[in-house]
């Protein structure tokens, strides 16, 4: 019996071991991160692990290096535009999905879900010729467009649609309300949850977003946050001392948004496969 | 209940439908489902720039004669094989320990190995970059502990850098992948496990012919979804080794150079060859077409 008290005891202490290092190593390049923006460069390379006085010069040297102000308002005017415009076109289809019937109805979904596959790399070609014909080279609209029709968003509308109530639509038809009434007063409210965790989907893809705003944001006063930490941080000596503040202010957003909804963002991160 | 309330509740696909489904369907056409077709013609054109001419099947010839093709289709199979398995295997065995109602600060841990997934795909390379450098951190960490006499040539030798690459992909990944596991775990009763306990199977038994069975479909997901990431592995290979900027080889004797990165570079870096890249990304199509018909296939047999 003692024996295998202490076994257990031994697996138990294993167990959490485990969990803490994985804890640990999750949580450390935040740490190393937040340290490095304190530190000068050729403290950085060498693995200083302590906090230094360097953080306002980092600060001026990315301040210098980068129009910050301009670079995070393009992130967040890019981020927020795409995010409303998505979820509104998103959400309108997946709900007309699921109420609306016709011969055609299954047919078009299907479809729609198998542009699912396209990898991204396939469409960045003509896309990129598309938008150079369309002019919108170095504009916003550019990198905006191709997000909003997201089919996988409006799978997950639909999935969630199955669980909106009928008795809620019926009952405002019976009152004589229009059907895009009903949509943006009954159903928008009422599928708030999915909407939130819809938003982080979304909010994510597109402030993270790298491959295509670097192909179609050539110009320097179109750039957003993470081409500009890829720009600095891809050079052969880069300043890693500036590049912290950049990966730092770049960080902050998705962080914040993590902890305000924590819960919706697990359940955004599933989706709907569950 | 009854067709007549049926079609009540369910109104025809009439103007109000279109409505709704049309612009989004007008934007998939337009930026999803017109290009992969443009770029399917693309992919028969030769020629640099805009000046395109018929080629035929030249750029399949082209495609199987060329070295970085095959070295950049060989990395990525080394990516995802080396790379998928692994985090997999790390993401099951962090879920079903975190899954023991036991446990303490469970939800503090879970946040914490979850973390990673909120930083965009280029900042935490920019800080793996960092972190490996020469004589930098993970150096230094190594040979303070004696693990190894001198630093590892994490930026300067092949297999080093991918090694470098795969553990940075594998710590921005794992937690995505055990909430998925996790959230399946939910679901399994868990007086299963206790009679097993009880029945004196160990720990490891338990994980290997309950665990694994009962989650195969999510582990299925996974992994497929894991797969397809990694074909299009670009962000990452670019940031880490400056692949994709100008003059820049991607990581040591192009260890690095990744599928997605190739198209870029035969796009936006080398004189622009849209008709060859276009093959290129068809490759990756193929590969996405494949995998997605087997994940069909084995969820199908599932079912049966």
């Amino acid at each position: 019996m003692t024996s295998y008290g202490l076994k257990q005891r031994f697996s138990t202490v294993v167990v959490y071991v485990f969990l803490g290092v994985m804890a640990f190593l999750s949580i450390f390049p935040f740490l190393w991160m937040v340290i490095g923006a304190t530190n000068t460069t050729s403290d950085i390379i060498k693995g200083k692990m302590s906090f230094g006085e360097s953080l306002l010069l980092n600060v001026t040297t990315f301040l210098t290096q980068v129009d910050a102000p301009l670079v995070f308002w393009n992130s967040a005017k890019i981020t927020i535009i795409a995010t409303v415009l998505t979820l509104l076109i998103s959400s309108l289809a997946g709900y007309g999905f699921e109420i609306f019937a016709s011969r055609f109805r299954e047919k078009l979904y299907t479809l729609m879900l198998l542009t699912l596959m396209i990898p991204f790399a396939a469409l960045m070609i003509p896309l990129f010729m598309l938008m150079k014909q369309f002019g919108l080279i170095n504009t916003h609209i550019a990198v905006v467009l191709p997000t909003v029709a997201s089919a996988f968003i409006i799978f997950y509308f639909r999935q969630s649609t199955k669980a909106f109530p009928h008795e809620l639509r019926d009952a405002a038809r019976v009152d004589g309300l229009k059907e895009w009434q009903i949509f943006f007063l009954i159903y928008m409210p009422v599928m708030r949850s999915t909407y939130a965790a819809a938003f982080i989907i979304v909010f994510m893809t597109v402030w993270n977003s790298y491959l295509w705003p670097l192909i179609v944001l050539q110009s320097n006063d179109t750039k957003t946050i993470t081409l500009v930490i890829s720009s600095l941080g891809s050079a052969y000596y880069p300043d890693y001392g500036a590049v912290m503040i950049g990966t730092v202010l770049a960080t902050i957003p998705t962080l914040f948004v993590f902890f305000a909804m924590q819960r919706q963002f697990v359940e955004g991160m599933l989706g709907s496969v569950k | 209940m009854s067709a007549i309330s049926q079609r009540r509740m369910r109104p025809r696909f009439d103007v109000n439908g279109w409505l709704f489904v049309g612009p989004a369907l007008a934007l998939i056409a337009t930026f999803m489902v017109f290009p992969i077709l443009h770029s399917l013609w693309m992919s028969f054109q030769t020629g640099l720039g805009v000046r395109l001419s018929f080629g035929g099947m030249k750029n399949i010839y082209r495609l199987f004669n060329d070295p970085l093709f095959f070295t950049a289709l060989t990395n990525t199979f080394i990516f995802f094989l080396v790379q998928v398995p692994i985090m997999l295997t790390l993401a099951l065995i962090t879920a079903s320990l975190l899954n023991n109602p036991d446990i303490k600060f469970r939800g503090l841990l879970r946040t914490a190995i979850f973390l990673p997934c909120v930083t965009s795909l280029v900042a935490y390379s920019v800080l793996f970059k960092s972190m490996f450098v020469a004589n930098g951190l993970v150096n230094t960490i190594l040979i303070n502990l004696g693990i190894v006499d001198v630093g590892i040539p994490w930026m300067t030798d092949p297999f080093w850098c991918r090694t470098m690459i795969i553990i940075a992909i594998t710590w921005r990944w794992t937690g995505y992948n055990m909430i998925f596991y996790l959230a399946a775990m939910q679901n399994i009763d868990r007086s299963v496990y206790e009679a097993a306990r009880i029945d004196g199977v160990p720990t490891w038994a338990r994980f290997l012919h309950l665990t694994v069975p009962m989650l195969k479909p999510v582990i299925l997901f996974t992994t497929v979804t894991s797969t397809i990431g990694t074909l299009q592995l670009f962000d990452e290979v670019a940031t880490i080794t400056g692949g994709g900027s100008a003059g820049g080889a991607a990581g040591p004797g192009n260890s690095a150079l990744t599928l997605s990165l190739y198209i870029y570079n035969l796009t936006f870096k080398f004189a622009p060859n849209y008709g060859y890249a276009a093959t290129v990304s068809y490759v990756i199509v193929f590969l996405v077409a494949v995998l997605s018909f087997l994940q069909f296939f084995a969820a199908r047999e599932r079912k049966a």
